[in-house]
């Protein structure tokens, strides 16, 4: 298990690698200079150079590329254009708020699908499973941001019942502790601030949740309509188990290790999928950030981001492999 | 994207497999019917609309859906345009986008798939390094870098989506090629003298062609939402050409005061993709129960 873990884990390094080239050369090959853009129009010669000189974009591509490996190793994808600040600070201060938002999301996804796909898979072509089913195909043909608009315009705008941008109401939360201001508020009791918290996320979350809950439980159902046919289902009946305890201490333990995959190859459609979701509420986090990033041409920042996504999806799916083991004592690596 | 798997009706029992058909029937129609209408109008669109598009009508601008027979049924954007063209002509062009991304997908996820399963070896390790590679990035990303870095337009956005998503393709069909490789008839081809190049196209493509029908299915669905999202975010289509996604980006300061500019667009992307789904559900379960563990999702 380990050495398998270890191979994996030195197998993710090259392909690393020749992401940061790729991400390198793309940004390189992109028309349109960034210190123009930074310094704006009324420049001359002189500063332009000046600039240049400070950011390195003077020096050979491959020297550029080089440096950048370099720094990128120990994390460091040097200084945002545009926040004057370490790119990795301005990742990390916006993290928190997407890593929440992820968090609150597969919450609700999960919650919702686990129990709906068992309840369909359990009883196939019922009208719950039907409508199960329907439901899940409306999941995961609804695009995230439609839905988010959408949301916005009905619970915001008409109903005005919950808050359609930022993460707080101005001067409700506490000082930040871990940056996640939903268990801030909780280690701080401060209940004001947690429900304005939960009020704030509620519909970013739900929006970028539903093509997870769409595909979750589509998952659990035909994992759950497969593991019915098993002889041990038959045994667990045949011994007169009540037809619940069959379903949810025989049946549903072993559907879960589809449900798993899924759920970690949909953390990475997540992560994409908060790009477009932040963008719509205004949300403070690293996808809303990725987008200001890129009208700005801010080369560093960009890179750091492009490479922290990439590098949190591989180590993703490299998790919910060693999740497997645990999950299932029958897989060995 | 990425779903590993889709579900299907499995189950063995002889009640439920008595109603699997005319389920099958139904989402099968459903779905045809849906992806048929869209399709249409995408092809009469220029004949079917109202009105030109791009005409700014500035005295009519904001003007709420007035229902059919109207001259506005759908009523107007911000600069007065009419919307139910606007809507009809960007079926066109999402659907051009979306078709277009499936068959350039297809073509090279199905002939790298083919030449990597066929070939194994140095050739199978290269091609799936790339497919590691590429794979390697979320979804969209990869999307956005592309069209941020190389600029709006269709050929771009073209490639933009077609960087990942002849990457489904190309596994399922190394997979089964690795399959065919040793089956009797190629043999018999190799022994007939037929070239590689002849058993590839002749003998092992055309047995690929029924799983990739479905992979289509499903990647023409997720085109359809992956250029909405990158024409939304501002990165997609040109803001003049009139697409699902160009209409929403352009609603979006108008949220509040005018929903049915949002809606109707929306509403476009949402009917047809799950038309699309339909459609790939049914001929999935039609053609290869067993695609359902490959991949090849949303």
């Amino acid at each position: 298990m380990a050495s398998y873990l270890v191979r994996r884990l030195a197998g993710t390094v090259p392909v690393l690698l020749l992401i940061s080239l790729l991400v390198f050369l793309l940004i390189h090959a992109a028309p349109g200079d960034p210190t123009l853009l930074l310094l704006g129009e009324e420049t001359n010669a002189a500063q332009v150079e000046l600039a240049k000189q400070r950011w390195g974009l003077n020096q050979p591509l491959y020297i550029q590329y080089l440096k950048f490996l370099q720094s990128a190793a120990v994390g460091d994808f040097g200084r945002s254009f545009k926040y004057t600040e370490p790119v990795m600070r301005v990742i990390m201060s916006r993290l928190p708020a997407t890593i929440e938002l992820a968090v609150v999301a597969i919450i609700i996804a999960t919650v919702l699908a686990i129990p709906l796909g068992v309840w369909a898979g359990s009883r196939p072509n019922s009208w719950i499973d039907n409508l199960g089913t329907t439901f899940g195909l409306f999941g995961i043909s609804m695009p995230s941001f439609w839905l988010a608009i959408m949301l916005i315009l009905l619970l915001a705008g008409i109903l005005n019942i919950l808050p359609t941008s930022g993460r707080s109401t101005y001067g409700v939360a506490g000082p930040a502790q871990t940056g996640f201001y939903i268990l801030d508020s909780i280690l701080q009791k401060n209940w004001r601030a947690l429900w304005d918290g939960l009020t704030h996320i509620f519909l970013p979350a739900l929006a970028l949740g539903v093509n997870m809950l769409g595909i979750l439980m589509r998952v659990t159902r035909s994992a759950i309509l497969e593991v019915m046919n098993e002889d041990y289902v038959q045994t667990a009946r045949a011994k007169g188990l009540q037809e619940k305890k069959v379903v949810w201490r025989h049946v549903t333990r072993n559907a879960l290790i589809p449900v798993i995959t899924v759920v970690g190859l949909e953390l990475g459609t997540l992560l994409s999928g908060s790009i477009i979701v932040e963008t719509v509420f205004s949300w403070p986090g690293s996808g809303s950030l990725l987008i200001t990033a890129l009208n700005a041409r801010d080369y560093p920042l960009v890179t750091g981001l492009v490479m922290t996504y990439t590098a949190a999806f591989v180590s993703i799916n490299l998790i919910i492999d060693g999740l497997y083991a645990v999950v299932d004592p029958r897989i060995r690596y | 994207m990425r779903s590993l798997t889709l579900e299907s009706a499995t189950e063995e029992r002889p009640a439920a497999q008595e109603r699997r058909l005319p389920r099958l029937h139904v989402k099968a129609f459903t779905g045809g019917a849906i992806v048929l209408v869209f399709i249409l109008a995408g092809i009469f669109g220029p004949g079917l609309a109202p009105a030109d598009p791009n005409k700014q009508e500035l005295t009519a601008m904001l003007k709420a859906p007035q229902g059919i027979g109207s001259a506005h049924a759908l009523g107007t954007d911000n600069l007065g345009r009419d919307i139910l063209s606007r809507v009809i002509h960007g079926s066109r062009v999402s659907l051009m986008v979306a078709f277009a991304v499936v068959f350039v997908s297809g073509f090279i996820g199905i002939s790298l798939g083919a030449i990597s399963g066929y070939f194994g070896g140095k050739i199978d390790f290269t091609i799936q390094k790339l497919v590691e590679v590429v794979w390697a990035f979320p979804p969209l990303l990869l999307g956005i870098t592309i069209m941020a870095f190389l600029g709006q337009g269709l050929f771009n956005l073209i490639l933009a989506l077609v960087a990942q998503r002849w990457i489904p393709y190309c596994r399922v069909v190394r997979g089964q090629t690795l399959s065919l490789r040793s089956r009797d008839f190629v043999t018999a081809a190799q022994c007939l003298g037929a070239t590689h190049r002849q058993i590839i196209t002749r003998h092992v493509i055309p047995n690929l062609i029924q799983t990739s029908l479905v992979i289509g299915t499903f990647a023409m669905a997720s085109s359809i939402i992956a250029e909405a999202s990158l024409s939304f975010l501002g990165v997609g289509v040109p803001p003049e050409i009139p697409t699902w996604g160009t209409m929403l980006a352009d609603a979006r300061i108008y949220i509040s005061t005018a929903w049915w500019l949002p809606l109707f667009p929306g509403l476009c992307i949402f009917i047809t993709v799950l038309g699309i789904n339909l459609l790939g559900d049914a001929l999935r379960d039609l053609l290869d129960p067993r695609l359902k563990r490959t991949g090849t999702g949303i």
